[in-house]
């Protein structure tokens, strides 16, 4: 089922055109990943899509009635708030059997009576998670999720989200940090640098003779089996001033 | 003695009842000083209301409230000046022109030492059953909307992506403030409404492991301090605003010297 439509969308903040140009289209149980470099307007992206923003130009179709869960990029909680994990989890409004069952999911069922501001970085990640899907999303937006986390924390993320996506075959909208690794089970991914840059497939990782270099024959498979290489393919490249010019650019993103 | 107090007891009941959630959501917003920018509007809502003939509450919720419209428009039209100085130019300019207009009224002056520290004789019967009402109804409509306020404070861009309003929310927030401020008023004082809701709320968290819990609690020791504010007014004759707040004070520097419940915070 199609979730939402993205036709020609540019964005103006300010002064910058921060993207243009944009088709984009999500589904239902399709994982697409979104890579760029910082300030390529990834974010934004995701902020269009939620409905946080409204572009300048072009149009974003959502369907009627979706659900979204969202797992933004940064979160503090002011310490003047008292908050444990299970009401922060429940603000949504979610049945609180929902909310219980998605915190037990996402492995931090152990954490629901502790204040939120005392959770490490991967902790408070697997709640957001948790209170997103508590909801029963069609479509699931991450932004970074595995920002500050290691290889193997990212592998464990990865993993979990490609689980609830077979398991309620909600859309995942998945923003990456990395420009190169990515989640292994996307279906597609896109990469934008104000504009899109160039989009395809992952390759396995047991294929990538670099990634195998770097992590070992044997250990491979298991620790990194849901983190992917994506290779760029881009027939232009960006100025620093933000111009494209034509011509075989392998540099396009960085 | 009690017949004369109950008016302002009662009314100073509901208030602290009432400022204990709302005060929570000013302290977690980081809105302290707006309290304060609308109280010293008020008192140039007083003054024009004085020199206008219009009914001294119905002027202090007008004035109030047309500050906490035009707030919430000025804050998403201007960027180069932070919202605490925007406050606190409006806040003074507001203090002084109202103490300027009412300087020059001619005949009955309001009585500025009990708007300015509140007075339990000037809350009348009257005047406690429409505050009463009035508390209650705004109470009623804070705890109706709860959770999607707490939501929308917490981390705006998840409440909004999980449909609360939350400009509705901002704007709800700041009415109900300038509401208070215009109940409170012949209570607590115009100096001192602030603190009424700020310092009930800071001595709560302490205890408070939930936000509901922080603003049951604020509305206990909010109660409590009116109780004792009037009981100190009337007995040692001092103005009843200040003998509100420094029971509050009071009952904060205890819950900072005893032990917490738990440490886990």
């Amino acid at each position: 089922m199609r979730l939402v439509t993205l036709t020609g969308v540019s964005l103006r903040l300010g002064n910058r055109e921060v993207l243009a140009g944009i088709d984009l289209a999500l589904d239902s149980g399709h994982i697409t990943t979104l890579v760029g470099p910082n300030g390529a307007g990834k974010t934004s992206l995701a902020r269009l899509v939620l409905g946080l923003l409204a572009p300048t130009g072009g149009s974003v179709v959502r369907a009627p009635g979706l659900v979204v869960g969202y797992m933004p990029q940064r979160l503090n909680v002011d310490d003047t708030l008292p908050l444990s994990v299970r009401r922060f989890a429940s603000l949504s409004g979610a049945a609180a059997t929902d909310v219980d069952n998605a915190l037990a999911r996402t492995g931090v069922g152990h954490l629901a009576a502790a204040a939120v501001q005392s959770l490490s970085g991967g902790e408070f990640q697997r709640v957001l998670l948790a209170r997103a899907m508590a909801r029963r999303p069609q479509l699931l937006v991450l932004d970074e999720p595995a920002q500050g986390v290691d290889i193997s924390g990212q592998n464990a993320l990865y993993g979990l989200v490609s689980e609830l996506r077979d398991e309620t075959g909600c859309g995942v909208l998945m923003i990456s940090h990395d420009l190169h690794l990515v989640m292994a089970e996307s279906d597609s991914v896109v990469c934008i640098n104000n504009h899109v840059c160039c989009h395809g497939t992952p390759e396995a990782v047991s294929v990538h003779p670099s990634f195998v270099a770097l992590f070992g024959d044997g250990h491979a498979p298991r620790a990194t089996q849901h983190v992917a290489v994506y290779t760029h393919h881009h027939d232009h490249a960006h100025a620093l001033d933000g111009h494209v010019h034509a011509g075989h650019g392998k540099d396009c993103c960085k | 003695m009690i017949d004369i107090l109950w008016p302002a007891i009662v009314a100073g009941l509901a208030v602290a009842a009432l400022a204990g959630p709302l005060g929570c959501q000013l302290v977690w917003r980081r809105m302290a000083f707006y309290g304060d920018t609308l109280s010293h509007g008020a008192l140039l809502g007083v003054a024009l209301g004085a020199l206008l003939s219009i009914q001294l509450t119905a002027a202090v919720i007008l004035a109030a409230s047309l500050i906490a419209v035009g707030l919430f428009l000025l804050q998403r039209r201007q960027r180069d000046l932070g919202t605490d100085t925007l406050l606190s130019v409006l806040a003074h300019t507001a203090l002084a022109f109202g103490m300027i207009a009412v300087s020059v009224i001619e005949g009955a002056r309001p009585n500025l030492v009990a708007l300015l520290f509140g007075d339990i004789l000037f809350v009348t019967a009257r005047d406690a059953l429409f505050i009463v009402a009035g508390a209650l109804l705004l109470l009623a409509v804070l705890v109706r909307f709860w959770r999607p306020i707490t939501s929308a404070t917490v981390q705006e861009d998840l409440a909004r992506v999980e449909g609360v309003n939350t400009e509705a929310v901002k704007l709800l927030l700041a009415l109900l403030l300038a509401l208070v401020v215009a109940f409170a008023m012949k209570i607590v004082g115009l100096l001192l409404i602030t603190a009424l809701l700020i310092v009930p709320a800071a001595a709560a968290r302490r205890y408070a492991r939930e936000p509901g819990q922080m603003a049951w609690m604020a509305s206990l020791i909010g109660m409590a301090s009116v109780l004792g504010g009037v009981s100190a007014s009337w007995l040692a004759n001092v103005p009843t605003g200040p003998a509100i707040v420094a029971t509050a004070a009071t009952v904060f520097v205890l819950t900072r010297l005893l032990p917490a419940r738990n440490q886990g915070t």
